[in-house]
């Protein structure tokens, strides 16, 4: 069996995204900026695209410009927005890029504010309304965190902004397939979409601009995507982004009540048969989100252990990471390091079925077992 | 990211298990990655008089890095002499294994540290000279113990 648990990492292209794109690789091959056929072809293909992830948000269409990834679209964002002596206002559970991009501004001479969150990952709206200083010029929280799920009150941090004059950024890579958001009702000025992780393909992403903003580019060059982002477009990839955004409005009903049902099936499975064992992360939370914590193990030698039985996950030890630091978001939220060390993520997915977490829920037990075995610090 | 010969080692380990009644125990920990190691030895004199590591076993917290190189250092230092056992190094464990990724290089490490601390209390427990390398990398792992041991709170 070969059960894939990690849809916050990435998706599978899904079949109708696929057949979409097929014909943009070798027959409608044109270049958007060109005047003939097979370039009005082409741009006629990436405006359709633009419109059906502009519906997905509730934008218009000439709002959406194509990107490569969203780390593209968030540093577009930061690097764009702030000039020396701007306030940035971020949370501490923010993506790599947007840490690691206002610690590049930081040098640069922008203030930066790092917002504390509580335990179950929510950073608190009143610290947002006092940290806004006059020289505040953004604001940036995510919209659905990867790690742990949370999914922060956009809409109120939104309405902040927008009463004491300051520009909204969100991440919400991993929200657009299960919340509805509404650009215009949750005062978003921008907002970070990625294809990949809602059954797109990989390489490309895209950044709302709230009509009327100017954005200085990451980018120069032919001023492609209205002078935002210059560089030929990745027209087969924004068409699956199209595709892919318009199927994702279509499960927008279902989808999510199906994969949190399945995904409340896992967790009581694993707190009931796993001694030791934690949730990690708020009760409400993105529906495909899973997040756990086992005493005693490494997340690093857990996840391998599932890859032999054929199941695919994610940690946020210490070992697994580059800095061989755990998760900040995982620290952010108070958890010892101790039990970072255990952590062990799985978000499930459009391909995930009852009978996929049985065979995890009757595999997944035994190989926490076998590490605790030889753990030091087994009962 | 990890080669054969290391999952191999981390998917069928020998020696990961508890020692009964061992000669002495060491006991060490990463304060970087949070790693922790326990390490059982068990001691014998051979005709010539020499102390000899007759078995050993670790249990280790920590990566699939950790676990294969715990595992590789046991066959490595068994029926070896502490003298001989003392002299392998972490570069010999990584040499066995023919790679690890090199930010993991630091887990080939914890073993040695943790056979070192084992014999440490072997020799101290045994009223046996202790070689002042060994006194030296003791006080050292010690402070490192301390400091995991506030954090992790167990």
């Amino acid at each position: 069996m070969k059960i894939y648990l990690d849809y916050a990492a990435t998706t599978p292209v899904a079949p109708e995204v696929r057949e979409e794109m097929k014909s943009y690789f070798s027959q409608k091959y044109g270049n958007p900026s060109s005047l003939h056929t097979p370039g009005q072809e082409a741009k006629e293909a990436t405006e359709k695209a633009r419109a059906q992830v502009a519906k997905l948000i509730n934008a218009e269409p000439e709002e959406i410009i194509f990107t490569s990834c969203a780390t593209e679209s968030n540093n577009t964002v930061l690097k764009g927005v702030l000039k020396p002596g701007d306030h940035l206002i971020i949370s501490q559970i923010e993506h790599p890029c947007i840490i690691e991009a206002s610690k590049y501004l930081e040098k640069q001479g922008v203030e930066i504010t790092r917002l504390p969150v509580n335990e179950e990952g929510f950073v608190n709206t009143k610290d947002v309304e006092n940290a806004i200083k006059s020289n505040t010029k953004l604001v940036s929280v995510m919209h659905g965190n990867n790690i742990i799920g949370t999914v922060q009150p956009i809409a109120e941090i939104g309405r902040i902004c927008k009463e004491r004059e300051v520009l909204y950024h969100t991440d919400a890579v991993q929200t657009l397939q299960y919340t509805p958001i509404d650009v215009h009702k949750m005062g978003i000025d921008f907002l970070t979409a990625s294809a990949h992780k809602i059954y797109g393909p990989k390489g490309v992403g895209c950044l709302y601009i709230r009509k009327g903003i100017r954005v200085e580019p990451l980018v120069h060059g032919g001023g492609q995507e209205s002078g935002f982002r210059s560089g030929t477009e990745n027209v087969t990839g924004i068409v699956g982004f199209g595709k892919a955004a318009e199927l994702c409005l279509k499960k927008l009903k279902t989808e999510p009540k199906r994969i949190s049902k399945l995904r409340d099936y896992l967790i009581e499975g694993i707190l009931k048969n796993v001694p030791d064992s934690s949730l990690t992360g708020p009760k409400e939370r993105l529906p495909h989100n899973a997040h756990f914590t086992f005493k005693f193990i490494e997340g690093e030698a857990l996840l391998l252990r599932l890859n032999e039985k054929g199941i695919y996950a994610s940690t946020g030890s210490a070992c697994s990471s580059k800095s061989l630091e755990p998760s900040p978001v995982l620290l952010a939220i108070g958890l010892k390091h101790m039990d970072a060390h255990g952590s062990l993520r799985m978000t499930l997915g459009r391909d995930t079925t009852k009978e996929q977490i049985d065979y995890v829920l009757k595999e997944l037990p035994n190989c926490v077992e076998d590490l605790r075995k030889i753990s030091p610090f087994r009962r | 990211m990890y080669n054969k010969k290391v999952m191999e080692r981390f998917k069928n380990p020998k020696n990961l298990k508890e020692m009964k009644e061992p000669d002495a125990i060491g006991k060490i920990g990463n304060i970087h990655c949070g790693d922790v190691m326990w390490c059982f030895i068990k001691i014998e004199e051979n005709k010539k008089g020499e102390r000899i590591i007759k078995d050993i076993s670790i249990k280790t917290f920590g990566c699939v890095a950790a676990m294969s190189t715990s595992d590789v250092l046991c066959d490595l230092v068994r029926g070896k002499s502490i003298k001989e056992s003392l002299n392998i190094k972490d570069n010999d464990i990584i040499m066995e294994l023919g790679e690890l990724p090199v930010r993991k290089i630091h887990c080939s490490l914890l073993a040695v540290d943790a056979l070192g601390e084992a014999i440490y209390n072997y020799l101290l427990k045994s009223g046996l000279p202790i070689p002042s390398s060994l006194k030296q990398k003791h006080e050292r792992i010690k402070n490192n113990l301390e400091i995991i041991n506030k954090r992790q709170n167990y």
